[in-house]
């Protein structure tokens, strides 16, 4: 165990307690956020709290099997949640280009919002450039929390450039929408140009003309008309986003960073981790996925991949004669040959007869129930030709149930040797981070096959992130040896 | 012929490592590729161990046979500032601009702005010659958006094209979309062989073709070797697993320099390691199906193996190799 092994991020207690009522979920793309959240909220449900989750732009079948086929802006109850400890779960599905609109729609009356809603600048930027997307999400959040009918709100954050997007793009685009650009903007559709770029202390001519010619009139005249019809919301924009960047600040609210184990995204986790402790926002832990275990973790890579050798050796031994380059011939040789293949009781006999074969024909029968190496810490001629050191093991095993127990037990040992590789180097990563921001709580979560489609995966995540103590107590948790890959 | 060459993917299947072999393979040969960086993540960097990249095209690496690969990082806001340069020669105005917000307001918020000074950049490489006539770079790798945003990130300059229907920046949009509709551009797509990169990556492919983009490759990263079939395991797991067991004891008892030595060690080694076969196994199954979907989408499909120690120099370079066996050499 390392030096610096955080504490294990104990989830349950924060789902729990009733004073919690955001848990944001942030990270990197790729690293299973939605699924995290989805899992959460489920788990915060089931354990009797009124949940609602808030996705971005969830894989299809992730929605599906929370029951949100169609992206529509609304909580939507899931279904066939355990509801026995009073909680209930709703989910959904940010549309950014609707909930601006629903934003423009509640704060102009009809003619300006038809203006607005029609404008080809609030078009392409409503649905969805830089910052959009962000900004989209904090407002619905900010209105989720408002309407204080549930009392949990689990958030999905948006697969933004940089994980920090999310908290840094409703700023930008508050700031530009109350900022002295917009004023700039605006002064020639309100006051008719020259005298009212003069009065900001900016000619004029410095300004429109390089834009005009730049965008071309057309264009300006359109973020002009747009800006003019949102003037009387810009300063609703500005405080909505204020007082739901402080709403993220408040104790009642707990941050998640995840990420998968892997350099990139525990890199990203880390400048989210400084971050939010720059800001003053509360992080409860790190949800760690796709993180491999074994069941065998005494067993070294080394150690496994120098046991296969020996096997595939004694066979190259044995097998001799034209050599093991030649992967059909090897293939064939491995099969019958070399290693006793002990249940179907004929050991050694071909062996014997093979012209081919270095065996002294003396060499004696069997003990202990092990085929005898042919020449123990001297390899035959020929045996270390090919395929030592590798971990590519040439053409796969086939299904033949002939093959010999030999190249299974090779396999095996192949195989673990490759898991242990993997386990080691997530490990290092995860230390570096570790070592970095030991205070941060870390929850494991192990590696699944396949993705999730269903309520009963989300739960099974959910227990997962929930049992840390097991899991953290060493690195061979019978919890993790269930899975052999990442899913989102 | 395609020149510039655009590597997409899902979020954690490795394009900027993809994007960078291709550029090391493209090189090979005495070719010079220019690789671009769009996402400020000095992703480049990182992979090629240098320091920062600043807004410049600097040498980073040398490819077999003499090849050079050059890097820039695109920084939008330095790019806003040359291209005002380029159009006007804008001294005071530029300070005005960025004391008002304005330069922050295009590379940030303005919608596609920022998409837009991106591929324009990355499409004049593309597009400079030098005196002689020749191209500067013999091929451009752009390090790009992930899929869910690609073609929209693509596509921008005909979005910007029709919001600003007349001026420089019209113009210049519809110069870039011409070179990025043209068969000198391919759109690559990196992906794992998991339900949903998979997923993503054909929804990507039906999108990037709806909107006329030219798509180049699959390219299917960190694939497993495939080490023993589910019947290899199943047979392991039954009736020989008795004989599975000792044969480990025994190959552990050859190599033991210490630790496990005896048969009864083995044994309890059977069970976790059938574990891990069956979880090969079942990933392998889906693998297959992934494989499947991919290979009807009609592409080129390219795969690189896992590299079990994680991406270091060296692991580029045979990555480079290997996509250049796979003919990825022009």
């Amino acid at each position: 165990m390392s030096l610096d092994t955080a504490a294990p991020l104990d989830i349950d207690p924060v789902l729990d307690n009733p004073r919690t009522r955001i848990v944001v979920c942030c990270g990197s793309g790729g690293v299973g956020k939605t699924t995290t959240a989805a899992a959460l909220g489920l788990r915060a449900a089931e354990r009797g709290r009124r949940v609602v989750v808030l996705t971005i732009d969830p894989a299809r079948r992730l929605a599906q099997s929370m029951g949100i086929g169609e992206l529509d802006n609304t909580p939507r109850r899931v279904p066939g949640i355990d509801g026995s400890a009073g909680g209930e779960l709703h989910a959904m599905m940010l549309d950014m280009k609707r909930t601006f609109d629903e934003i423009v729609e509640a704060h102009a009356d009809a003619d300006r919002a038809r203006a607005i809603l029609e404008n080809p600048f609030y078009q392409s930027l409503s649905a969805g450039f830089a910052g959009t997307q962000e900004y989209m999400a904090m407002e619905k959040l900010g209105q989720l929390r408002s309407r204080d009918e549930w009392d949990l709100i689990v958030v999905d954050t948006p697969p933004s450039r940089s994980a920090l997007d999310f908290l840094d793009a409703p700023g930008r685009l508050g700031s530009f929408l109350d900022g002295k650009l917009i004023k700039v903007l605006m002064a020639p559709a309100k006051i008719g140009g020259r005298a009212g770029m003069k009065f900001l202390g900016v000619g004029m001519s410095v300004m429109s003309g390089p834009l005009n010619k730049l965008m071309g009139a057309q264009l300006l005249r359109d973020v002009q008309t747009f800006v003019a019809a949102m003037d009387t919301m810009f300063g609703g924009f500005r405080t909505r986003a204020d007082a739901t960047y402080r709403l993220l600040q408040a104790p009642g609210t707990a941050f998640l960073v995840v990420a998968a184990p892997e350099r990139d995204a525990l890199r990203e986790a880390a400048y989210f981790v400084e971050r939010l402790a720059a800001e003053r926002m509360p992080l409860a832990g790190l949800v760690l996925n796709r993180v491999h275990g074994s069941g065998a973790a005494l067993l070294s890579a080394e150690r496994a991949l120098a046991a296969a050798e020996a096997l595939a050796e004694e066979t190259d031994g044995e097998t001799d004669g034209p050599g093991p380059e030649a992967p059909a011939h090897y293939a064939e040789n491995l099969d019958g040959v070399g290693i006793v293949d002990r249940a179907d009781g004929q050991a050694g006999s071909r062996t014997a007869d093979d012209p081919g074969t270095v065996t002294p024909a003396g060499t004696p029968p069997p003990e202990n129930g092990f085929p005898q190496p042919t020449s123990s810490g001297v390899p035959a001629p020929g045996a270390t030709t090919g395929r030592t050191g590798t971990t590519a093991p040439g053409p796969p095993l086939v299904a033949d149930p002939s093959v010999s127990t030999g190249r299974l037990a090779a396999g095996l040992l192949r195989l673990h040797a490759e898991r242990m590789r993997v386990l080691a180097r997530e490990r290092r990563t995860r230390d570096r981070f570790t070592a970095l921001h030991p205070e941060v709580p870390v929850a494991e979560v192990a590696a699944l096959p396949g993705d999730v489609h269903d309520l009963a995966g989300l739960r099974a995540i959910g227990e997962r992130l929930a049992n840390q103590t097991a899991a953290q107590e060493s690195w061979v948790p019978a919890a993790r040896t269930a899975g052999a890959d990442r899913n989102d | 012929m395609s020149r510039l060459h655009v590597v997409s993917g899902k979020g954690g299947t490795g394009k900027t490592t993809v994007a960078a072999a291709l550029a090391l393979a493209l090189a090979a040969e005495g070719k010079r590729t220019l690789l671009v960086e769009v996402e400020g993540r000095q992703g480049i960097a990182q992979l090629f161990e240098t320091e920062s990249l600043p807004y410049e095209e600097r040498k980073i690496a040398v490819a077999p046979g003499g090849g050079e690969v050059f890097a820039l990082a695109i920084d939008a806001e330095r790019a806003l500032l040359d291209y005002l340069q380029m159009f006007y020669k804008l001294g005071t105005a530029g300070r005005a601009l960025k004391k008002l917000g304005a330069i922050d307001f295009a590379t940030t918020i303005a919608p596609g702005l920022r998409d837009v000074l991106l591929t324009g950049k990355t499409c004049e490489a593309v597009r400079r010659k030098d005196r002689g006539g020749r191209f500067v770079y013999d091929h451009v790798v752009m390090d790009a958006p992930p899929t869910g945003r690609i073609t929209r990130f693509l596509n921008v300059n005909d979005e910007v094209a029709g919001l600003a229907r007349v001026g420089p920046v019209h113009h210049q949009a519809q110069a870039v979309m011409q070179v990025l509709k043209s068969p000198q551009t391919a759109v690559h797509l990196v992906t794992l062989l998991e339900e949903m990169p998979v997923q993503e990556t054909m929804d990507g492919i039906a999108e990037l073709r709806t909107a006329g983009l030219p798509v180049g490759s699959v390219v299917i990263n960190m694939v497993r070797p495939e080490i023993l079939d589910s019947a290899a395991v199943e047979a392991a797991a039954g009736e020989r697993r008795e004989a599975v067991a000792e044969m480990l004891a025994y190959a552990l008892e050859r190599t033991a320099h210490g630790g496990i030595r005896r048969a009864g060690s083995a044994g309890q080694l059977v069970g976790p390691l059938l574990d891990e076969a069956r979880e090969h196994t079942e990933r392998l199954a889906l693998e297959r199906r992934g494989r499947s979907s991919l290979e009807g989408l009609g592409l080129p499909v390219h795969e690189l193996q896992l590299l079990g120690e994680g991406v270091d120099l060296a692991g580029l370079y045979r990555m480079a190799r290997e996509l250049r066996r796979q003919g990825w050499s022009e």
